[in-house]
């Protein structure tokens, strides 16, 4: 296992830096403007902009600029490790806000994926016993809602309710944990229900979907036959099998969350990475743009190593190589 | 564990009716089967893919599930009524008194938990057993069942397992807390000749070993053959022949028996080729009028479409659902055999 997980952590550095270099190139290859443009002010002279590509190292040729940004994300910058240079558009260092907005992004998605966890896999386990039931019917009308509603929609409409008319929460925007634990919580509760909402309906539904399958497994029949009470037969012989293909896609899940909660971060006003990945690529800011990129792509694949792992020692089917 | 009464035989099943109401109509899975088993004797059970054999035995198992099944008749195990037990008290005679094990061992046992485990979860549910007394007595089992290394064993998961010896474990899961009754549902059709045989002579030696009770289903008469003492031939929900195992192989009285015989290679008896039986099993929704088999049999006549014939004992136990008198079905049996042997 010890050598597996050597084998894949290496496997995650090449398919970082191929999505580097990646978006790299698409940076270049999509007429998008030129930085230094923007960079040289509002009203810039030939020299200006000349100049602002020589700051900016855009000047040099693309294989030079990708090995700059290379060795400077290896070897650290002034800002520290990584490095990440600076925001071609707010000449800020990227790394610290990098490091704020991943805490944002992170309080969201690890809180609403918690929930949606807690409600989507019990609502799925309900509706599959209760199947063809009130209950079920019922339950699977809740989750065809949630996933057909647009989140957009439902995050202002509760933003609406919960906030201006019931005044039961502070708003919009991020409290750090370490300032106010009590503000941060009551800042996020919100935005991890509406996440939380649409994947748990679409996580009930999977669970669902798999529960119907176990049950009528072979195995199953052996465990009623064994004289075990309905409880044990669904926690101890129905929820695992059911539960093992839903890792596999929880961890793609989370890692895509990491650069992919922007409509969330954009209604709630908060500053997470989704939302800079936006304000980056609508700037041309190339800095920003590859921090993130690789933020997201070592996320994904070490959680989905994570899940791999997590996957052999649930299944031992499974076997790691 | 409460002792059988005098005067009562393990497993009695009488006029036992499982309907399932389906939006096609009522499909009649099992419709008036009756039958007994003492401990100590094997009752070979025969039919082809839906006659019922299977939910026959699931319904004494109480694994069929009441909300969509119409139930009726009575079983009786060790003189107890149980065809309207409380889940509880069924879920309480499950893998303590009665074992169960399938057709597919390479699906039955559960790929996420250790062999030992799976055996010691029965012991857990039915005793007060510690989980060290509890994994004790699954290696005991694994043992019993002539698990090689059992130790070793217990600690591996299914996938480890060769066919074979998943269905050993199977059966040490069934036994592991000496149940009086067994039943065997198609337990070697999944299996290699070779293991089959194994498999037959292990279920035979522990029914010696522990005095108990075997029902083995099988859709082949040659499997059951060697191991039963009663035979039962079922067709379209219903016992077609029920008998000591010589009275059914020696001396058939339904046609449809013959029919399964003369279907199987025999070596007491020279035949040129099999015959099959021709013809479908019937559907179980509209079930031909009369003798269910009668489309199929060869020596039909208009009295067979007349009314469902009853099981009728033709003396010393030995009972058939055919309306022929005996001594004609002897001529015709005759005959049969005489045009099996001429290569007809």
């Amino acid at each position: 296992m010890g050598r597996y997980i050597i084998r894949r952590l290496l496997w995650t550095v090449f398919i970082v830096l191929l999505a580097s270099i990646l978006t790299f190139l698409i940076f270049f290859v999509l007429p998008a403007g030129d930085p230094a443009l923007r960079f040289a002010g509002k009203q810039p002279t030939e020299e200006l902009i000349a100049q602002a590509r020589v700051n900016l190292g855009l000047d040099k040729s693309l294989p030079q600029q990708y090995w700059l940004f290379l060795s400077r994300l290896i070897g650290g910058d002034e800002y520290g490790w990584p490095g990440l240079g600076y925001s071609f558009h707010t000449r800020d260092a990227v790394l610290p806000e990098l490091i704020d907005r991943s805490r944002v992004t992170g309080s969201i998605i690890v809180g609403g994926a918690l929930m949606w966890m807690v409600i989507g896999v019990p609502v799925g386990v309900i509706s599959a016993l209760k199947r063809k039931t009130f209950w079920d019917r019922g339950l699977m009308g809740i989750c065809l809602f949630f996933i057909s509603a647009p989140v957009f929609w439902l995050a202002l409409l509760s933003l609406l309710i919960f906030w201006k008319h019931l005044g039961w929460l502070p708003g919009t925007g991020y409290v750090p944990f370490a300032q106010n634990p009590g503000q941060w919580f009551a800042h996020l509760i919100l935005p991890w229900c509406i996440l939380a909402l649409l994947y748990a309906a679409i996580y009930a539904r999977l669970v669902r979907a798999n529960m119907i399958d176990v049950v009528s497994e072979d195995y199953i029949r052996t465990a009623w036959a064994k004289g075990l009470s309905p409880r044990k037969v669904v926690m101890h012989h129905e929820l695992r099998p059911a539960l093992a293909p839903i890792i596999a896609l929880f961890a793609i899940d989370l890692g895509a969350l990491v650069g992919g909660t922007i409509v969330t971060e954009t209604v709630f006003n908060m500053q997470g990475l989704g939302n800079w990945l936006l304000i980056a690529a609508n700037n041309n800011d190339l800095p920003v743009t590859m921090a993130v990129t690789v933020v997201v792509a070592a996320a994904v694949c070490i959680l989905t190593l994570i899940a791999d792992v997590l996957l052999a020692i649930i299944d031992p089917r499974v076997r790691l190589q | 564990m409460s002792s059988p009464r005098e005067g009562h035989k393990l497993l009695e099943v009488r006029d036992l009716r499982v309907h399932f109401p389906t939006e096609d109509g009522v499909v009649k899975a099992v419709d008036g089967s009756s039958f007994a088993l003492d401990r100590g004797e094997t009752l070979g059970v025969v039919g082809e893919s839906g006659s019922g054999k299977s939910i026959t035995f699931l319904t004494v198992m109480g694994l069929i599930n009441r909300s969509s099944a119409r139930i009726s008749g009575s079983v009786l195990f060790e003189g107890e009524e149980i065809i309207d037990a409380s889940a509880a008290r069924l879920r309480d005679i499950r893998g303590k008194r009665i074992g169960m094990i399938f057709q597919d061992p390479m699906t039955s046992l559960h790929p996420m938990h250790r062999v030992g485990d799976q055996i010691a979860e029965v012991v857990l549910t039915h005793t007060g057993a510690s989980k060290k007394e509890a994994a004790r007595l699954a290696v005991e089992s694994l043992a019993e069942v002539g698990m090689p290394s059992p130790e070793t064993r217990a600690r591996q998961y299914p996938h480890e397992f060769s066919g074979g010896m998943r269905q050993r474990a199977m059966i040490a899961m069934a036994l592991v807390l000496k149940p009086s009754l067994l039943i065997a549902d198609e337990p070697t059709t999944a299996l290699d000749v070779t293991i089959q045989a194994q498999i037959l002579e292990l279920i035979d030696e522990l029914k010696e070993k522990f005095n108990i009770g075997v029902v083995l289903v099988s859709h082949s008469l040659a499997t059951i053959a060697d191991v039963s003492q009663d035979v039962m031939v079922m067709y379209a929900g219903r016992p077609a022949e029920l008998g000591a195992r010589d009275q059914v192989f020696q001396d058939a009285q339904h046609p449809y028996t013959w029919g399964l015989l003369e279907s199987v290679p025999r070596p007491d008896v020279r035949v040129e080729r099999l015959i099959p039986i021709d013809g479908q099993p019937p559907s179980l929704i509209t079930l031909p009028p009369g003798c269910a088999f009668s489309p199929r049999c060869r020596h039909v006549r208009p009295e067979c479409t007349a009314a469902v014939p009853e099981l009728r004992d033709r003396g010393s136990g030995h009972l058939d659902a055919c309306i022929i008198e005996p001594d004609e079905k002897t001529r015709l049996r005759e005959e049969r055999l005489a045009a099996l042997e001429a290569g007809a």
